[in-house]
């Protein structure tokens, strides 16, 4: 049976792999899913099958536990709350990596000379610092993202010069618990800085960084995993684990990216708390129009295309958005979707609330596809995005987003911003695209500004 | 022969580059559920927990901590899988609409 199981986690491996893979088209993303679920569901099994588990009426409790809780967080969940559940579900996946590290390093201390030696020791404490770490930074994420705890980044002095002490102490614990693993007074100190890391980590990073900071997380809970591999010797571990540590090192690469930023700046930055004093007070003139005047626009438009930012799903309008984009197209626009890899609060979020307004997913294009297509259209409608947008990213060198990517709705013909009022964004800046002679600012919710507009729509379209 | 520690790195260079490679090719329109999938599947260190709490001499604190650790991780692959898969039926066509 010992052999038979390793050749069970051979599959289980080849089938993470494929249920990755067939993630790349939505098309094939389902059979994706099943492939994971087959690979967990053979994996779990033969453990179980193969080893001389003991304690029976401990794992099927935990495991009955597990089930109850975990079925209402995936039905009820609504998908603006996603964020918060995926950190929450990286703080389970690190703290159980912490403990099962903790339990192997007490569990073996009677065999301290054969089991604990070198690169075991050396596993155990990468699983326990990353697991504890991830598992206290992942719920101030999640705090943050819940807003629980304040979106602004936290600071105070010396903030970096306080982290990297903590640093370099629970490093110099680590190396003395590799070299004398029977050290056990030293592990809680240890495992205890390294709770404490998590926090420290996380609070000053502001809530417009938190898709990267998700992405980093993800990485990190994947990697506490793959250190868990190597402590036991289980190869499937490992590979799981390299996984989703490398799609969580990818994911945050596209984020920075997108944002213009380093992953030190992102993690030591501590962005926008300096700009926002600034650039205030000037009032500039910017042109209004009522929701009537938007949709003779709109009507009269044979292309348009929306960039939706997060402020769609606070304010609940994905659903109206998607009766508009139906609607321009049976008047005969060709209605597009322009999506920021940072919309959203984590690493394509606005394409999940987008999917589940039933807007078709062939409509929703990236921004690099896109940016080259708002030159010939004739409206940009720009719905809760801000900073996404600011025109200053490209040339305004004195700008603290200069450099990011940004979508080039400045150059349609028309663009309309729907906004509740001209407060800047999360970077805390002015956005110039406001103040252009082409941009219309519509004031209002953008549900109900969006419901206004479709409300004169139709009575022009008559039977339509 | 290759020792436990050289296989293990092993694997996990050649698991590494694999995943970068899968994970460059997926639709950025399904990063969200792509994490939540990652996720569910790193949750395999249920196998690991279920050994720390099963062995035959498990110490109390073994055992609970193991208690935890299996729960945490069965949370993480039941939700995880429901709710990618919540997420993947939502993505639909235009040609499936009427």
């Amino acid at each position: 049976m010992q052999h038979l199981v390793q050749y069970i986690y051979i599959v289980s491996a080849g089938l993470f792999i494929l249920s990755l893979k067939w993630m790349n088209t939505p098309a094939s993303s389902r059979r994706g899913v099943f492939a994971g679920e087959i690979g967990m569901l053979l994996a779990v099994a033969g453990t179980l099958m193969a080893f001389e588990v003991h304690n029976w009426q401990w794992i099927v409790t935990a495991f009955a536990i597990g089930i109850v809780v975990g079925i209402p967080i995936a039905y009820i969940m609504p998908m603006t709350a996603v964020p918060q559940r995926t950190a929450l579900s990286h703080a389970c996946g690190a703290l159980a990596a912490a403990l099962v590290g903790t339990a192997e390093f007490y569990q073996r201390q009677p065999q301290a000379d054969t089991e604990l030696r070198g690169f075991v020791m050396v596993a155990l404490v990468v699983e326990t610092l990353l697991g504890f770490l991830t598992f206290t930074g992942s719920l101030m994420a999640m705090g943050k993202l819940q807003e629980v705890l304040p979106q602004r980044p936290i600071t105070y002095r010396n903030q970096n010069a306080v982290n990297f002490v903590l640093f370099v102490i629970a490093a110099g614990l680590a190396v003395r618990l590799i070299l004398v693993p029977t050290d056990t007074w030293l592990f809680p100190i240890f495992a205890g800085l390294a709770l404490l890391f998590g926090v420290l980590l996380i609070i000053p990073i502001g809530g417009a960084d938190m898709p990267t900071v998700i992405a980093i997380l993800n990485s990190y809970a994947g990697l506490s995993a793959c250190a868990m591999g190597f402590a036991l010797n289980n190869n499937l571990l490992i590979v799981a684990g390299a996984l989703d540590g490398s799609s969580g090192l990818i994911l945050s690469i596209i984020m920075c990216k997108a944002m213009n930023r380093s992953f030190t700046n992102v993690l030591f930055g501590a962005f926008g708390q300096v700009q926002t004093q600034a650039r205030k007070g000037e009032q500039r003139p910017v042109r209004t129009a009522s929701a009537e005047e938007a949709a003779s626009i709109l009507e009269s438009a044979a292309s348009v295309i929306i960039a939706p930012g997060y402020g769609l799903a606070v304010a609940q309008a994905q659903h109206k958005i998607r009766e508009l984009s139906d609607a321009l197209t049976r008047l005969g626009a060709d209605v597009k979707f322009a999506i920021h890899p940072v919309a959203g609060r984590m690493p394509g979020h606005m394409n999940v609330l987008l999917a589940e307004a039933d807007v078709p997913y062939d409509r929703l294009f990236e921004m690099d596809d896109i940016n080259g297509e708002f030159a010939q259209c004739d409206v940009a409608l720009v719905i809760g995005a801000n900073d996404v947008t600011n025109p200053a990213a490209r040339h305004d060198k004195s700008s603290p987003i200069y450099g990011m990517p940004i979508l080039d709705v400045d150059k349609a013909r028309t663009v309309m911003v729907i906004k509740r009022s001209m407060s800047p964004g999360f970077a805390g800046i002015d956005n110039e695209l406001y103040y252009m002679d082409k941009t219309l600012m519509l004031f209002g919710d953008a549900k109900a500004f969006v419901s206004e507009i479709l409300k004169e729509l139709p009575a022009r379209v008559g039977a339509g | 022969m290759l020792t436990n520690l050289e296989l293990g790195l092993f694997v996990f260079m050649l698991a590494t580059f694999v995943g970068m490679e899968i994970i460059r090719k997926v639709s950025p329109l399904l990063h969200t559920p792509l994490m939540s999938l990652t996720n569910a599947i790193s949750a395999i260190s249920v196998v690991g927990a279920i050994l720390i709490t099963g062995a035959e001499h498990a110490t109390a604190l073994s055992k609970a901590l193991g208690f935890i650790a299996i729960t945490a991780v069965v949370t993480n692959i039941v939700s995880g899988f429901l709710i990618t898969d919540r997420m993947v039926k939502m993505f639909k066509k235009r040609e499936a609409k009427k």
